[in-house]
C-alpha cells in the first residue's frame, strides 16, 4: 500500500489506528474459517461514522477497494481483504446509542457485540433475539452483513426480521437512511435488500433493531435417539403438530462425544445416535401445554429418554454443550471447517446418511450440530491445516456435501453467507440471469464495485446486465414532500 | 370494439390501428387463448407460464410498449395508461405443496381462496389475511406487501415469502431466493419484489412459508371508545399476551356503533384456551368470544372494508403511536374505515379524499417519521402522489438505478414516486 494513502488514512483516524506492518496484518488474515487466508494491504480502525465516510470517500477518489470487518468471526471468508485492498475494522464503533424500552427498539453502532446488546437491555426485560453461536464475540454489524441466524431463529426469524432501519455509508462515501422505526420500508424494502449483502452495498454505520420481551416461561427438553432418522422424524412431527419451538437443535454422536469429553460436558448421553434440544417459550400456560404435547411426540417417535429443564441453571447446562460444541471440537483436531447448508426438512434423514457416506469416503472426522427445525445443517470437519493433503480432502468433502444438499432442493448457506468460500457453488443454485441481476443490483449501490470485491457473485457466471442511467426520482432534501 | 368507442383515443383511428397491431403480435406469440381485450379495448395478454410472460415483456420492451400489470383486477383499479395489459390471471396454479417442509410454490395469479382451500386439504395454512376480496391474487398481495391483522403474530408479507420468480420489464426471468425456510445465498432480491408494486418486474411464481393449520382459532371482541381500547391493547402487550392478531377497527369498518378491539388466538387447543381464560380475567374490557361460525366472516368483512372507498393507504406507525396517527388521519382525512394493529402498530385507512388532503397527510406523517404508502388508488392519484412519494436524500438515485436495472425500457407503468 503506497505511503501517501497510509498518510491520508492516518490523517483521518490518527496514526495509531492504521496497521500496515506484516505482524499487525496477520491478525486480520483470516476469519472463523481456517481454509482461507489473505493479508490485507492495510487495516484502518475508524472511531466514528464520520471517519468511516471520510475513509470511504478517500478510497473512492483513489479507486482503492475496501472490506468492512467486525469481530472476524464470520465463516465464509467474507471479511478477508486482498493485498490491494483496505480493511476497515469497525470494532471501535461499539456504542449502544439509544434504547427505547417502550417501543422495543435500540440504535447501535455496527461494532457492538451481539451478546452485549442483550445484556444491556436485560434490565428492561428485553433481549435481541438473533443469537449466533459466536454471539459473545460477533458484532451486530457483521450480523447485518451476513444476515446471521442462530438457534432461536426458528421461531423468531433471522437478523433481517429484527432490523428496522439503517444508516449506511455508501461506497462513494455518501450516507443514506433506510427504513423506519416501525419497520415499514420508506419506499422499496432497501433494508431487506441490504441485510445479507455481505458488505458489498456499503457499510452500516447505525443500526436500529427490534427488541423482544424475554418470554414469561421457558422449557428446554433434551431427547436422545437411537437413530438420526428417528430424531429427524421427531422434528417433522413437532412442526406438523402446529408447534413452533423457540429452538430445535440436533447433535449427532460425534458431536456429543466431543462435547462430553470437553470442559463443556452437559450430561448428554454418549451412546445416543442423536440428541435433540427442544426449547419452548411464551406465556406459561401455553408453554405447559406445548411441553406436554412435545414430550408425547418425542416419546412416540422413539426417544429413549426426555429430560426437561425449567430453571435457568438447568437450562443453561443443557444449552452449554450446544453453544460450546464448536469449541469442544477443538479437542479433536487443531482446525475446524464449519460448513453451512440448508435442506428441506423432509430431506434431513437422507442427507445425514449421505454426509456419513462422504465422511467414510474421504476418511475425515465430521461432527454434526445443527438447527434441525429449519433444516440448516452444520457438518463440521476437524482437520490439521498443516497437512496439505488433508486440506484437499476437506475441500472435496465440503463440495460433495454442498452438492448433495443442492440436489435435494437445498441451499448452499443458511446463515454464514457466501463470502469467497462458496462463490463456486452459486451457479449451482442460481442461473446466469439471476446472478447477473444480483451483480446489477450491487452496482445500483456501488457502481464502481469497490466494496468487498470478488465476493458472493461469481462474475464469470453472470449474464451481463446493463442498467440504464438513473431515471429521474424526486429527492427529499430537507424534511419531506 | 364497441367499448373502445366509449374511450376514444385522441387519434382514434391511429390508436385503434396500433392496438390491433399489438393484439395481433401478442396472438402470434401466445395463441388465441392467451390474448383478449380488456373492458377498454386494450389488448390483454394472459400468459400461462413464466416463460410466456417473459416473452410478452421482451416484445413490449423491444417495441417500446407500455405495460399495465394486473393480477385478477380486484385491488388496483385497471386504469393505468398502457398499450397493453399483462395479467397473471392465467398463472393460477398451486404448483406444489410440501406439508413436511411447510413450503408451497404457487403461481402469482392464484386466488387467495383457491390457495387457502388447497392448503387446507393438506392441513396447511398461510398466515396472511390481507385486505380485499378472497378472489384477490397472491401476486397482488406480495407485490403490494399488504398484510392484514395477522401481521401482529406472524409478521409482514416479507416474512412469508421465501423466494419468487420475476419477469423483468425487458423480459428476463430472475429466480430470487429459494424454497427452503432459511437461506442467505446471494443478495436477497426477493425483498425488492415484496412491496415493489411491480416496479421491478412482474412476479410470476412465489415460494411461500406455511404453517400447520391451527387446531384452535378463537376471536374475541371488545367494544368501547378508541382511547379505552388502545389503552387496553397496551396493557395486553405488557402482560405478555401473544395473540395472532390484535386489531382495532373503526365503527364504520366493523359495522358497529363503537370502536372494536379484536383479539385472535391461534394455535394448539390447550394454549388457546389458556389465553382465552386469561384474557377474560384481565383488564376492564368485556371480551366476547365470536361464535366459531362467525369468526371467518368477521375478519372477511373487515378485509373487504378496505375496498369501501377508492383510496387505501397505510401508515407505518408503532403500536403506541396508533392513537396519535388516527388523530392525524381524522384531521387530514377522516376516521371512517380504519384498521390498526393495536399491538405492533401499522394503520390502514380507506376512503375518498382530494389529492391535497392526501399530500398533507403524507407530509404530516413524514414529519413524525411515519412512512405513508399508497396501497390502492385511481391512476390519477397514484401518478400524482406515487405509492411511496419522495425518498430520503440519496435513496432516489439508488431506486432509480434499480428500476433501470429491472425495467430498462421503462415499460412497466408503475408510479412508485409520483409526479409531485
Amino acid at each position: 500500500m503506497n505511503s501517501s494513502l497510509l498518510a491520508a488514512l492516518s490523517r483521518i483516524v490518527g496514526r495509531q489506528w492504521v496497521r500496515h506492518r506484516r505482524a499487525e496484518l496477520v491478525t486480520y488474515a483470516m476469519d472463523g474459517l481456517p481454509t482461507h487466508e489473505s493479508l490485507p494491504g492495510v487495516v484502518v480502525i475508524p472511531g466514528s461514522p464520520e471517519q468511516v465516510r471520510e475513509i470511504i470517500r478517500l478510497l473512492h477518489v483513489v479507486r482503492v477497494p475496501f472490506v468492512a470487518r467486525g469481530a472476524g468471526t464470520g465463516l465464509s471468508g467474507g471479511a478477508l481483504a486482498d493485498p490491494d485492498a483496505v480493511l476497515i475494522a469497525l470494532t471501535r464503533l461499539n456504542r449502544i446509542l439509544r434504547v427505547d424500552p417502550l417501543q422495543r427498539r435500540a440504535v447501535v453502532q455496527p461494532g457492538v457485540v451481539n451478546a452485549r446488546l442483550s445484556e444491556a437491555v436485560l434490565p428492561f426485560g428485553l433481549h435481541y433475539v438473533p443469537d449466533p453461536s459466536s454471539q459473545a464475540a460477533c458484532t451486530v454489524g457483521g450480523n447485518v452483513a451476513e444476515n446471521a441466524g442462530g438457534p432461536h431463529c426458528l421461531k423468531y426469524g433471522v437478523t433481517t426480521n429484527h432490523i428496522v432501519a439503517l444508516e449506511v455509508a455508501l461506497p462513494d462515501g455518501s450516507s443514506i437512511r433506510l427504513g423506519s422505526l416501525h419497520g415499514e420500508p420508506w419506499g422499496p424494502d432497501l433494508v431487506g435488500l441490504f441485510v445479507g449483502s455481505e458488505g458489498m452495498f456499503g457499510i452500516a454505520t447505525e443500526i436500529t433493531v427490534r427488541l423482544e420481551r424475554i418470554p414469561q416461561s421457558v422449557r428446554t427438553m433434551l431427547a436422545d435417539f437411537s437413530t438420526v432418522r428417528a430424531a429427524s422424524e421427531a422434528v417433522s412431527s413437532i412442526i406438523a403438530a402446529g408447534i413452533v419451538p423457540a429452538a430445535l437443535e440436533m447433535m449427532d454422536r460425534a458431536c456429543v462425544a466431543a462435547v462430553e469429553a470437553s470442559i463443556y460436558a452437559a450430561g448428554y448421553p454418549t451412546d445416543a445416535a442423536a440428541v435433540l434440544l427442544v426449547e419452548l417459550d411464551g406465556q406459561s400456560d401455553a408453554v405447559e401445554a406445548e411441553t406436554a404435547l412435545v414430550r408425547d411426540i418425542l416419546t412416540e417417535r422413539g426417544a429413549r429418554a426426555v429430560r426437561t429443564a425449567s430453571t435457568p441453571a438447568d437450562r443453561a447446562r443443557l444449552w452449554q454443550g450446544r453453544k460450546k460444541a464448536f469449541g469442544a471440537m477443538g479437542r479433536i483436531a487443531p482446525d475446524l471447517a464449519v460448513q453451512d447448508a440448508v435442506v428441506p426438512r423432509s430431506a434431513l434423514p437422507a442427507i445425514m446418511d449421505q454426509i456419513d457416506g462422504i465422511r467414510l469416503e474421504y476418511g475425515l472426522t465430521i461432527s454434526n450440530v445443527f438447527h434441525a427445525g429449519d433444516g440448516n445443517l452444520h457438518p463440521n470437519i476437524s482437520f490439521d491445516r498443516r497437512d496439505s493433503a488433508v486440506i484437499a480432502r476437506v475441500r472435496s468433502a465440503c463440495r460433495d456435501i454442498m452438492a448433495a444438499c443442492v440436489a435435494v432442493g437445498g441451499s448452499i448457506t443458511g446463515e454464514h453467507g457466501v463470502g469467497n468460500d462458496k462463490l463456486d457453488y452459486m451457479p449451482w443454485i442460481f442461473d446466469a440471469e439471476t446472478l447477473g441481476a444480483m451483480r446489477a443490483v450491487r452496482r445500483a449501490f456501488d457502481p464502481t464495485e469497490l466494496a468487498n470485491p470478488g465476493k458472493v457473485v461469481p462474475v464469470h457466471a453472470c449474464r451481463e446486465w446493463t442498467a440504464v442511467k438513473s431515471t429521474r426520482t424526486p429527492t427529499l432534501r430537507s424534511g419531506h414532500s | 370494439m364497441d367499448r373502445r368507442k366509449e374511450h376514444p383515443h385522441p387519434h382514434a383511428s391511429l390508436g385503434a390501428l396500433v392496438s390491433d397491431a399489438i393484439f395481433t403480435r401478442l396472438r402470434a406469440l401466445l395463441g388465441t387463448t392467451g390474448v383478449e381485450r380488456d373492458p377498454h379495448g386494450i389488448p390483454r395478454a394472459t400468459p400461462e407460464s413464466s416463460d410466456a410472460l417473459t416473452l410478452v415483456c421482451r416484445l413490449a420492451h423491444e417495441e417500446g410498449w407500455k405495460i399495465r400489470v394486473e393480477g385478477r383486477g380486484t385491488w388496483l383499479p385497471p386504469d393505468a395508461p398502457a398499450d397493453l395489459v399483462v395479467s397473471t390471471r392465467a398463472l393460477d396454479q398451486v404448483v406444489s405443496v410440501s406439508p413436511a417442509d411447510l413450503v408451497a410454490t404457487v403461481q402469482a395469479g392464484a386466488t387467495l381462496e383457491a390457495l387457502r382451500r388447497r392448503l387446507a386439504d393438506y392441513g396447511m395454512w398461510l398466515a396472511l389475511d390481507p385486505p380485499g376480496r378472497p378472489e384477490r391474487s397472491i401476486g397482488s398481495v406480495v407485490a403490494t406487501a399488504t398484510a392484514g391483522p395477522l401481521r401482529h403474530g406472524f409478521g409482514p408479507v416479507r416474512d412469508h415469502v421465501l423466494g419468487c420468480s420475476v419477469a423483468t420489464g425487458d423480459g428476463r426471468l430472475v429466480n430470487a431466493g429459494g424454497k427452503v425456510v432459511k437461506n442467505v445465498a446471494g443478495y436477497d432480491l426477493t425483498k425488492l419484489q415484496v412491496g415493489g408494486f411491480g416496479g421491478f418486474g412482474i412476479i410470476s411464481e412465489i415460494h411461500l412459508r406455511l404453517r400447520a393449520l391451527p387446531r384452535a382459532d378463537v376471536t374475541l371482541v371488545a367494544r368501547g371508545t378508541r382511547d379505552a381500547l388502545t389503552a387496553a391493547a397496551r396493557d395486553l402487550m405488557a402482560a405478555d399476551f401473544l395473540p395472532g392478531a390484535l386489531e382495532l377497527l373503526s365503527p364504520a369498518l366493523a359495522a358497529e356503533p363503537e370502536w372494536v378491539l379484536a383479539a385472535r388466538f391461534v394455535g394448539i387447543d390447550a394454549a388457546v384456551q389458556a389465553d382465552v381464560r386469561r384474557l377474560g380475567t384481565s383488564g376492564d374490557l368485556n371480551w366476547l368470544p365470536l361464535p366459531a361460525d362467525r369468526t371467518a366472516s368477521f375478519w372477511s368483512v373487515a378485509a373487504r372494508g378496505s375496498l369501501g372507498g377508492p383510496v387505501t393507504l397505510r401508515l407505518g406507525v408503532l403500536g403506541d403511536g396508533v392513537d396519535e396517527a388516527i388523530d392525524l388521519l381524522a384531521h387530514d382525512l377522516d376516521e371512517g374505515l380504519v384498521s390498526a394493529g393495536a399491538g405492533q402498530g401499522m394503520i390502514r385507512w380507506t376512503g375518498d379524499a382530494p389529492l391535497e388532503r392526501l399530500r398533507a397527510l403524507r407530509r404530516a406523517a413524514a414529519s413524525r417519521e411515519i412512512p405513508m404508502t399508497l396501497e390502492r388508488a385511481p391512476w390519477a392519484t397514484r401518478r400524482a402522489l406515487g405509492h411511496f412519494g419522495a425518498y430520503r436524500e440519496g435513496v432516489g438515485a439508488i431506486v432509480g438505478r434499480l428500476r433501470g436495472t429491472f425495467d430498462p425500457g421503462q415499460c412497466l407503468t408503475v408510479a412508485l414516486e409520483g409526479a409531485d
